[in-house]
């Protein structure tokens, strides 16, 4: 391999510098003994047994779960009916305008989104809590999905759903046996970008909160306005982890899978 | 009709199995199909021959299910088959990429359609290896479709598609993806699977080799209509028009005015200072109508010296030699301009033959030979 040139060495280094910097400080003083984030005082775990104490912590947390489970799921399953509507459904009246507006939340201010849906809450008398929440996720979620399902589908081999159909398929059964199962890994994608943006999302969430129910982005936030403490550090560090975890597993899986792939094809044609 | 040959198109007493009917189909101002009429017999094996944009696939989708026509009937055994969904229709489909569900086994693929009648499962069981055993898949019926070969997936596709017990087998450009050598086997393969089951084939086909070899008859098509049907013998040496024989092979086309010379027999005047051409044709041509002498390079002999016993001979220029091993093409040009082709056999090593480029060479052809068509 090509050694590489001083100027790309120095170029890679500071960009990652740059994008990790400030994780990696975040992560050792989450493991500082003193209660002043910005001293070192020695390596201690006391911030990690002091989060699982805190009971409010521990409820943002579970309700940030709760709806960015919901919400993820119930946008998955309206996102993947848009797209397939949206890539299948042939020429309609205003289906430029359709696909138009599923995109629109895309790149719509979060502010307006958040303010919008807090307003026909109010307007139709709904409490604000979980419930309001995970709508508010839905909503926004399910243009993404949409966008990541319907990229797989434009892909798809249409004469698969024909052959289901050939073979006495109803057209529902052949979206159950042949279509789903195949496209399953984009949901699944699907779902898992929804999943993340849920879990993060701050603005939105603090429109449609109650006092019933804070997510866990609501709490750091207002946690940070009354100053940095080592505990929230540990609260980030865990998050970081799991993200972490998560990403080289799935990269990891799909590596297995496609060189696995691969080794068979050229198996089947030898044979 | 003798029982060795089966030629129910030229019975009287048989009732075709599809019958298209004036059938016309449209998208906007395209006219994909134009009022079309044809009967496909049970137990043929019928090739739909043309151009890629001539309709026949567009024929085929409307058989499956997938289209519907604009104008016209389609029956199926005497039922009108346009209400019918795909689903619940007694034909399956070889789809030109196969289709196979990448995310079953070969054997899940081949039972698929017989899981949707609800067939009990020991049928099911049977069936599929019934089917493994037709198509010789019975090492790979575990395997994904991604895990054998080319030839394989098309052996699976055809598998599935006949499983289901079809009265019409739909085969969509069904040996495209395959390496020559491959193609003609699987060729072989599949008229000898037709025969087995006795099920009517209809293929769809751009390749006019494949169409002669595997149909008992070829229906030539061209921007929705049918040109020609007829069996490949026919087809090949009786085109009905300049477009067929031009499209099957490769064909000398020389132009002239024919002057009737006795029964089906015609002088043709193609160029004036060079004595007409002796020509016996089936297709009937008035006095002086502008015609064209078809004929095939094979049938065109070419030699040094001037035949004695020919009906016609000319003298012209080798221009140019294709050598393709079992045979060579010599591309004549006669004094008038016009280029002939003439094919031989290379019976003899290449070093030991008696003419080569630049050389003047007569070719010769008897009178039946070639066929006249009218422009």
């Amino acid at each position: 391999m090509n050694r590489m040139s001083w100027f790309n060495a120095v170029s890679l280094t500071l960009g990652f510098a740059f994008l990790y910097i400030p994780m990696v400080i975040l992560i050792i003083f989450s493991f500082n003994e003193s209660k002043l984030v910005t001293v070192w005082a020695g390596f201690s775990t006391k911030w990690y047994g002091e989060l699982m104490q805190n009971e409010a912590f521990l409820n943002a947390a579970w309700v940030t779960i709760k709806v960015a489970v919901f919400s993820s799921t119930i946008a998955t399953v309206l996102g993947t009916i848009a797209a397939y509507v949206m890539v299948r459904g042939g020429r309609f009246m205003g289906r430029t305008l359709f696909s138009g507006m599923i995109y629109a939340p895309l790149v719509m201010p979060e502010v307006i989104t958040g303010l919008s849906l807090l307003l026909l809450f109010i307007g139709i008398g709904l409490d604000r809590g979980v419930l309001t929440i995970v709508l508010a996720h839905t909503t926004f979620s399910m243009c993404y999905v949409s966008v990541v399902v319907s990229s797989r589908l434009v892909t798809f081999d249409r004469s698969l759903e024909e052959a289901a159909l050939d073979l006495g398929c109803s057209p529902a059964e052949a979206f159950r046996l042949v279509t789903l199962p195949i496209i399953a890994p984009a949901v699944i994608s699907g779902w898992l970008l929804a999943f993340t943006l849920s879990l993060d999302d701050l603005v939105i969430a603090s429109f449609t909160s109650g006092p019933s129910a804070t997510t866990l982005p609501i709490k750091i936030f207002s946690a940070v306005r009354l100053g940095v403490s080592p505990e929230i550090n540990a609260l980030s560090t865990i998050m970081i982890s799991i993200v972490t975890v998560g990403v080289i597993t799935a990269s990891l899986v799909t590596k297995h899978q496609m060189t696995r792939q691969k080794r068979e094809e050229q198996a089947a044609e030898r044979t | 009709m003798t029982a060795s040959e089966f030629e129910p198109w030229n019975d009287p007493e048989a009732k075709p199995l599809i019958h298209f009917q004036n059938v016309t189909k449209r998208y906007g101002e395209f006219t994909a199909i134009d009022d079309l009429t044809i009967g496909i017999y049970e137990k043929e094996f019928y090739a739909l021959l043309g151009p890629s944009g001539c309709g026949k696939t567009t024929l085929m989708r409307m058989l499956a299910g997938f289209e519907t026509p604009s104008e016209g009937t389609i029956r199926l055994a005497g039922q009108d088959i346009a209400p019918v969904p795909p689903n619940k229709r007694a034909v399956n489909m070889m789809f030109q990429s196969y289709a196979l569900f990448p995310h079953l086994s070969v054997w899940e693929n081949i039972a698929f359609g017989l899981k949707r009648e609800k067939m009990p499962k020991h049928d099911i069981n049977d069936r599929v290896d019934e089917m493994l055993r037709l198509t010789r898949l019975e090492k790979f019926a575990r395997r994904k479709p991604h895990q054998i070969s080319g030839g394989q997936r098309q052996r699976v596709a055809l598998a599935r598609s006949l499983a289901k017990h079809p009265k019409l087998l739909l085969l969509d450009e069904p040996l495209g993806a395959l390496d020559k050598k491959l193609r003609q086997e699987t060729q072989f393969e599949l008229m000898d699977i037709q025969e087995k089951t006795g099920t009517t084939f209809v293929i769809v086909t751009h390749d006019q080799e494949e169409a002669m070899t595997v149909a008992s008859r070829v229906a030539v098509m061209d921007h929705g209509k049918i040109i020609q049907v007829a069996t490949p013998d026919r087809i090949y040496e009786n085109p009905n028009s300049v477009y067929v024989a031009d499209f099957i092979g490769d064909v000398n086309l020389i132009a002239g005015t024919a002057k009737p010379n006795g029964s089906d027999t015609y002088a043709l005047s193609w160029h004036e200072g060079h004595a007409p051409l002796t020509v016996q044709s089936p297709n009937p041509l008035s006095d002086g109508q502008n015609c064209q002498l078809a004929i095939r390079p094979e049938k065109v002999s070419i030699s040094t010296e001037k035949p004695e016993q020919a009906d016609n001979a000319v003298q012209g220029r080798i221009l140019d030699i294709a050598y393709l091993g079992n045979l060579s093409t010599y591309h004549v040009e006669l004094p008038t301009g016009t280029m002939i082709k003439a094919q031989t056999a290379n019976t003899r090593r290449i070093a030991r033959r008696a003419y080569t480029w630049e050389d003047t060479v007569w070719l010769s052809w008897t009178a039946t030979a070639g066929v006249l068509l009218a422009n």
